[in-house]
C-alpha cells in the first residue's frame, strides 16, 4: 500500500473509532455533570446532601461495573474480534443513556425512580468497561510501528472532548430554557440523554464500515486466537503480575489525576467556592479546548523518548501542585479578599416573596435576593431563604413584614439557607481558566500515553482482556470515586467546632494514591518501547 | 535497583492489610458515630468502600509479593516472555 493510502487508511480508522468512544464518554458525563439536578428529580425533595451523594453514589456505580464489563466484553473482543465487541457496546450505552431520559422523576414513581436510574447507569458502566479497550486496542494495531504513541492519543483525546461535548449540549439547552424549565421534571435537563440515541446511531452507521483488525484477523486465520482470554489473562502468573503493574505502576495514578482535573475541579468550583453554573461549566470548556491538542502532543513525544517519564512527571507535578491551586481556586472567588469596591449603583435587594408549601398551607418560605455589584463586573448573588411555621393558613393578600402581627410564627428556622452564586470579573475568570488549564496539561501527560503503553504491555491474543481490567480498575474505581470520596472525606472533617470542615481534605484522596503510583512506577516500570507489539 | 523493588515489595505487603485495617476502622467509627446521633445512613456508603477496595488491597497484597520474589527484575520484552 502506498504512503498516502497507509495515511488515510489510519485516519479513518482513528476518526470512526473516536467518534463512537466520543459518544460514549459523552453518555456516560451527562450524568456527573447534572448530578445536582438528578439528585432533586430522582430523590425525595427534602433529603438535601443525602440525595447529592447517593446521586454521586449512583454516578460511581456506573464506574465500579466498568471492570466488570471490562472483564465480559474484553473476553469477547479477544475471541470474536474487536468490530463487533465494540459495535455492542456502543448499542447498549447508547439505549440505555436514552432510557434514562424518559425515567419519570421521584415525585411521580417514587423510589422506583432511583432504582431504574440506577439499574441504567450500571449499563452504561458495563459498555463503557468494554468500549475503551476495544477502541485503544483496534487504534494501536491499525498504527504503524514507532508512531503507535501517537495515533493513540486521538483516541485519548475523546475521554476529554466527549466531557467537552456533554458540557457544551448542557449549556446551551439550559441557557436557551432559561433555569426554571431546565429543571422542571421534563425539562431539558433530559434532551442531553434524548440526543445520544441520535449520536449514537450516526456512530454506528460510520463504524459498520469498519474492518476487523489486521492483527487479530491474521491470529483467526492462524487459528491462533485464545481460546480462555480470561485463565490467560488473570490466571498465569507471567501476564497476571504485568496486570497488577499496569494498574498499580501507571493507571492508578493516571485516574485519579484525570477525574480530579476534570470533574473534582469542576465540583470544587461550582458547589465550594460557589461560582455560578454557567461559568463554572464555561471555564471548563475553554481550559478542555486549550488542554486538549496537548494529548497528540504527549502522545506523539512518547514514541521519541518513552511512555514512563511524561506520564511519571504529569504525576508528580499534580501531587504537587493540587493543594497550591485548589488554596487559589478559594482565595479568587473569596468575597473577603476582594479589593474592589461595591458598585452601588447595581447592587440590588429584592422585595421579600413568599413561597407556600405545596403540601402545608401554613408553612412558607421568605425568599430575598441581595445582588452585590463590584465596580470590577463581578456579581455576587445572594438568596436567603427563610422558612416559617405559622399558626394559620397564609393569607396571600397580606404583606410578609407585618406577618408577626396578623398571624402567629410557630416556628422559624433557626438558620436561613442562603444559596450563594458568584459571577466572577473577567480577569478572575481568567485565572481560574488557568488553574484548571494547568490540571488538565497533567491530565495529557498521564492519559496521552497511556493507550500505547498498556498496548505493548500484552500479547495480541489476550491484549483487549488484559489491558481493559486495569485500566477500568485504575479509571473506573480508583479516578472515579474521586468527586465521591472527595466529598465524604470532607464530610468527615465537619464538626460542631468547624461547621464547614476543611473544604481541601478531599484532595488526600488523589494526592495519597498518586504518590504510592509515583513510587511504583519510578522503580519498577521500564521506559522501553516496544517496537512490536504483532507478537 | 533490584533490591529497592524486592525490599518496597515488603512495604506494599505489609501496607495492604494496613489499608483493609484503615477502612474497617473507619467504616466501624463512622457507622456508629452515625448511628449514634440518627444521622443519614451511611452504612450503605461503607458498605461499597469495603467491597470495592478490599479485592484491591488483596491484588496490592499480591503484586508486593511477587515483588519480593523478585518478579519484576526483569520484565518481559516480547510476548513469548509472558505466554
Amino acid at each position: 500500500m502506498s504512503q498516502e493510502k497507509k495515511q488515510s487508511s489510519i485516519a479513518f480508522v482513528i476518526g470512526a473509532s473516536s467518534v463512537g468512544t466520543l459518544i460514549e464518554w459523552y453518555d456516560f458525563y451527562i450524568f456527573g455533570m447534572l448530578a445536582t439536578i438528578i439528585s432533586k428529580q430522582f430523590f425525595p425533595a427534602d433529603a438535601g446532601t443525602a440525595a447529592l451523594l447517593s446521586t454521586l453514589a449512583i454516578f460511581a456505580a456506573g464506574f465500579i461495573v466498568r471492570p466488570f464489563g471490562a472483564l465480559v466484553f474484553g473476553r469477547l473482543g479477544d475471541l470474536i474480534g474487536r468490530k463487533h465487541t465494540f459495535l455492542l457496546t456502543l448499542v447498549i450505552m447508547g439505549g440505555s443513556t436514552f432510557a434514562i431520559g424518559l425515567v419519570p422523576g421521584y415525585a411521580t414513581i417514587g423510589w422506583a425512580a432511583p432504582i431504574l436510574v440506577l439499574i441504567l447507569r450500571l449499563l452504561q458502566g458495563l459498555a463503557l468497561g468494554g468500549e475503551y479497550g476495544g477502541a485503544a486496542t483496534y487504534v494501536a494495531e491499525h498504527a504503524p510501528a514507532g508512531q503507535r504513541g501517537f495515533w493513540t492519543s486521538w483516541i485519548q483525546t475523546t475521554a476529554t472532548l466527549g466531557l467537552f461535548l456533554a458540557l457544551g449540549v448542557i449549556i446551551f439547552i439550559r441557557s436557551s430554557q432559561g433555569v426554571e424549565k431546565f429543571s422542571a421534571e421534563w425539562g431539558g435537563w433530559r434532551y442531553p440523554f434524548w440526543i445520544s440515541l441520535l449520536l449514537v446511531g450516526v456512530s454506528i452507521l460510520i463504524r459498520m464500515r469498519m474492518s476487523e483488525s489486521p492483527m487479530f484477523s491474521k491470529l483467526k486465520t492462524e487459528g491462533k486466537t485464545s481460546v480462555n482470554p480470561l485463565k490467560e489473562s488473570f490466571g498465569h502468573k507471567r501476564n497476571f503480575k504485568m496486570v497488577l503493574l499496569a494498574l498499580f505502576g501507571a493507571v492508578m495514578g493516571q485516574g485519579v489525576v484525570w477525574y480530579t482535573g476534570q470533574f473534582y475541579a469542576q465540583s470544587f468550583i461550582e458547589t465550594v467556592c460557589k461560582v455560578e453554573f454557567i461559568q463554572s461549566r464555561d471555564l471548563m470548556l475553554w481550559a478542555i479546548l486549550m488542554a486538549t491538542p496537548c494529548f497528540v502532543l504527549f502522545g506523539w513525544l512518547s514514541d521519541k523518548i518513552g511512555r514512563k517519564w511524561i506520564m511519571l512527571f504529569g504525576m508528580l507535578a499534580a501531587i504537587i501542585t493540587y493543594r497550591p491551586i485548589y488554596k487559589q481556586f478559594l482565595a479568587l472567588t473569596n468575597a473577603k479578599n476582594r479589593i474592589e469596591k461595591i458598585d452601588l449603583s447595581k447592587t440590588v435587594v429584592s422585595p421579600k416573596k413568599v413561597i407556600i408549601d405545596k403540601k402545608d398551607n401554613t408553612k412558607i418560605y421568605v425568599v430575598q435576593h441581595f445582588d452585590t455589584a463590584y465596580t470590577d463586573g463581578a456579581v455576587f448573588k445572594y438568596t436567603k431563604t427563610d422558612t416559617l411555621q405559622l399558626s394559620a393558613s397564609y393569607d396571600p393578600s397580606s404583606s410578609i413584614d407585618s406577618l408577626s402581627t396578623t398571624q402567629l410564627i410557630l416556628t422559624h428556622s433557626v438558620k436561613p439557607n442562603v444559596v450563594i452564586e458568584k459571577t466572577m470579573d473577567h480577569s478572575t475568570y481568567w485565572s481560574l481558566i488557568w488553574l484548571v488549564f494547568i490540571q488538565i496539561v497533567y491530565v495529557t501527560m498521564v492519559y496521552g500515553p497511556i493507550a500505547a503503553f498498556l498496548v505493548e504491555m500484552f500479547p495480541t491474543k489476550i491484549r483487549y482482556t488484559s489491558m481493559s481490567l486495569p485500566y477500568h480498575i485504575g479509571n473506573g474505581v480508583f479516578g472515579g470515586l474521586v468527586p465521591f470520596l472527595g466529598t465524604l472525606i470532607v464530610e468527615f472533617t465537619k464538626s460542631s467546632a468547624n461547621p464547614n470542615g476543611d473544604v481541601l481534605a478531599g484532595l488526600w484522596y488523589p494526592i495519597g494514591v498518586a504518590s504510592v503510583c509515583f513510587v511504583i512506577g519510578l522503580v519498577y516500570l521500564t521506559n522501553k518501547i516496544d517496537k512490536n507489539v504483532m507478537d | 535497583m533490584n533490591s529497592v523493588k524486592k525490599l518496597l515489595g515488603y512495604v506494599w505487603m505489609l501496607l495492604a492489610p494496613a489499608l483493609i485495617c484503615f477502612l474497617l476502622y473507619e467504616a466501624f467509627e463512622k457507622i456508629s458515630a452515625a448511628a449514634a446521633i440518627h444521622k443519614a445512613n451511611v452504612t450503605l456508603q461503607w458498605v461499597i468502600i469495603l467491597l470495592v477496595f478490599t479485592p484491591i488491597c488483596v491484588g496490592f497484597f499480591i503484586f508486593g509479593k511477587y515483588a519480593s520474589a523478585n518478579e519484576y527484575d526483569h520484565l518481559p520484552e516480547t510476548s513469548q516472555e509472558i505466554e
